[in-house]
């Protein structure tokens, strides 16, 4: 499934991350962020306002992002 | 001052929000020198500290970056200086990597980045303090081992903080670690952290707390209007007594200057009405930048600013613009300039061009006197539904008209633009921080500097032609009307009315427009003067209410919705992009707007009221 299909306060890990074109310069950085194979990732929140962005746990870190960018980021999720 | 020998050159790199400016602040003190790299809008920040033995070392502060693989402007300028290829830029003799030890996971990826350079490094491990408030255990020795290059812990929030990095750094420094450039630099930091690092949990507990309250869907909303509300309030009730106060101020000191020149009356007018009236009309914005600022930077200084962003991100993208617009153009309601001076919090630059364009349309105080000037003289004070102020509406009308106005820009610049590529987010929330004064003490003196020196210069030479303008040649002989309408400036006027005739501006009006190009608020003072009121404003409502028609005051409330007139924001513009092309863009499509709005406003209230 996708980082973007999580439910809220959900746990999963990352599988990888897809180019949505060749070089795509969001998935490299989302790789740069952290989002790579193996790493635990966590739906911490959503905004306000058509539940977008999502509020990430990736690492030790949080980020926001853009429904758009966090369905690049393919995960399996863990009960 | 003999300047001491720089005996190293070192460039300070690290993550965004790792701490890297509180560092230079500590290291360096107030000896900074913050100018722009050449040919950009990246700001350049250069110090100067002493080791233990009183070797001088020149630090330069480089702006924080993900990654090399530079997706930024700020992160090409990173990358470029540390491999010596920026034109005018030396390579630095060893770089100094900064990491929050509390992040270590996305931290240390950079650190491995850094090192494939093969320069010379130290890590500086920064915010130890907090780590070990988490329970955070970090084995520096392994570490130091792991990466093969020192290690120094650093606490860049406390006094002397930083004394254990500035003492490595005097010492003797080992060489550059060559490594092999296609290791997975993820599988490293995570062998490194399972082997020199311990964490109880991967967030801080006070983080998690403040998040669920913070960034709730309606607690959130609800704490960002109050935050917004208090910084209007203290804007407004603290910053006009100042600008008040400046202003007598300046304008006593020309006239005392200005009464030691009575003999020569034409000297007497340029100190007065032109430089002192110019230094006035500089310093005046002070007030407004320093409290917004003052603001702006505690906001970002304690990680709040990208948690508003987060929470309406996805209001703004609607209109083609990104959560991190709403600050600056929220503070373009007082004054377009620190507006346009805070969006260098936005990273990309296509959201940054877009903020910028749009930020003199949100309704900046300088439009007020106008404002007042016409509701009062052509609106009934009368409610309306039993609870509501006519005035009060036509004013809220106008705002409103500004703020649709911008979204209709922003909406259109998306759509014109060629560049259709995604616009990324991606945003870091960073643990909350309490903003040490220092940094925002230090922070506050670099914006006042980058106003008065580099629009202030604008601002005043403006103010200094337009006097010209409005001075020259003098009235004739008998002339029986105000000696503004025989200037330079009046001429103008006059032929400006026929551009101006369509719209329904008299040539009153065409003529304060001129001088009314220094600021906005100036036109009122203008129009007085034209019709020989000078120094009597109050009689100004009185004349305009019985000479103009409706038709004609609605249109130049229309005009004012757009305002393009206002040089000091263009001055602002030229400065925060580098570029004129973007200054003529500015002020094409703001006067276009303006001249269709007031005609349409002309011509159609004419044609109900006839």
């Amino acid at each position: 499934m996708r980082l973007s299909e999580l439910s809220q306060g959900a746990d999963a890990v990352v599988q990888e991350v897809e180019n949505v074109m060749d070089g795509d310069p969001i998935a490299r950085r989302l790789r740069d962020y952290g989002f790579v194979r193996g790493e635990p990732v966590r739906l911490v929140g959503r905004g306000p306002i058509g539940a977008d962005p999502l509020l990430v746990q990736i690492g030790f870190t949080r980020f926001a992002l853009r429904r758009a960018e966090a369905a690049r980021v393919i995960v399996e999720s863990v009960p | 001052m003999i300047e001491s020998v720089v005996s190293l050159r070192l460039a300070l790199v690290g993550n965004p929000n790792c701490g890297k400016t509180a560092l230079f602040n500590q290291l360096t003190g107030g000896r900074q020198k913050v100018a722009n790299y050449a040919g950009v809008t990246v700001e350049r920040k250069e110090g100067r500290f002493s080791g233990p033995s009183g070797r001088t070392f020149q630090l330069i502060d480089l702006p924080g970056a993900y990654s090399l693989e530079a997706a930024s402007p700020d992160e090409v300028i990173t990358r470029d200086v540390c491999l010596g290829h920026f034109p005018g830029e030396t390579a630095p003799d060893a770089i100094v990597c900064v990491a929050d030890a509390t992040n270590l996971r996305l931290h240390l990826r950079f650190v491995l980045e850094v090192r494939r350079l093969g320069r010379p490094m130290v890590l500086a491990l920064n915010m130890m303090d907090a780590a070990r408030k988490r329970g955070i255990d970090i084995d520096v020795a392994k570490l130091e081992a792991a990466l093969g290059i020192p290690v120094v812990e650093t606490v860049a929030v406390r006094r002397g903080g930083a004394a254990a990095l500035a003492a490595r750094l005097d010492g003797e420094l080992p060489p550059a670690v060559l490594v092999d450039a296609s290791s997975d630099l993820h599988a490293e930091v995570r062998a490194m952290l399972a082997d020199a690092v311990s964490m109880p949990r991967r967030t801080a507990e006070i983080d998690d707390a403040l998040d669920r309250f913070v960034l709730h869907p309606l607690l959130g909303l609800g704490v960002l209007a109050v935050i917004m509300f208090l910084i209007f309030q203290a804007v407004f009730s603290w910053a006009e007594p100042l600008m008040e106060g400046i202003e007598a101020a300046v304008g006593m000191i020309g006239t005392w200057v200005g009464s030691g020149l009575a003999s020569m009356p034409m000297l007497q007018s340029l100190v007065v009405d032109g430089i002192f009236a110019g230094v006035g009309g500089v310093l005046v914005f002070l007030p407004q930048i320093l409290i917004l600022f003052l603001f702006i930077l505690a906001l970002e200084e304690s990680g709040y600013l990208p948690r508003a962003a987060f929470l309406l991100d996805r209001l703004m993208l609607k209109a083609g613009l990104t959560g991190r617009s709403f600050i600056p153009l929220l503070s373009s309601f007082a004054c377009a300039i620190p507006g346009i001076m805070a969006t260098r919090s936005i990273q990309d630059p296509r959201d940054r061009l877009t903020t910028i364009l749009i930020a003199p349309l949100m309704t900046c105080s300088a439009r007020l006197p106008v404002y007042a000037l016409l509701i009062a003289a052509f609106i009934p004070n009368q409610k309306v539904a039993g609870m509501f102020n006519l005035q009060g509406i036509v004013l809220f009308t106008l705002y409103v008209a500004g703020i649709v106005s911008a979204l209709a820009v922003a909406w259109v610049i998306k759509l014109i633009r060629r560049d259709k590529s995604e616009h990324a987010l991606l945003m870091e929330l960073p643990s909350y921080r309490i903003p040490h004064p220092r940094d925002i003490a230090i922070g506050l003196w670099e914006r006042a500097n980058i106003f008065l020196k580099r629009v202030g210069g604008i601002i005043l030479s403006l103010t200094i032609i337009l006097w010209f303008l409005s001075t020259f040649p003098g009235a004739p002989e008998g002339a029986t009307e105000p000696a503004i309408n025989y200037s330079f400036a009046g001429m103008l006027g006059r032929w400006l009315h026929v551009l101006f005739e369509p719209i329904g501006f008299n040539w009153q009006i065409s003529i304060a427009l001129v001088p009314g190009l220094a600021a906005r608020e100036v036109a009122v003072s203008s129009l007085a003067t034209v019709y020989a009121l000078s120094g009597h404003e109050e009689g100004l409502q009185a004349i305009v209410a019985a000479q103009w028609s409706m038709a004609t005051a609605f249109s130049l409330l229309a005009w004012y919705v757009f305002a393009p007139m206002c040089l000091s924001t263009l001055a602002t513009v030229r400065r925060e992009t580098n570029s004129w092309r973007q200054v003529w863009i500015m002020a094409g499509y703001l006067f276009a707007l303006a001249y269709i709005a007031s005609f349409l406003t002309y011509q159609i209230t004419r044609a109900f009221s006839a």
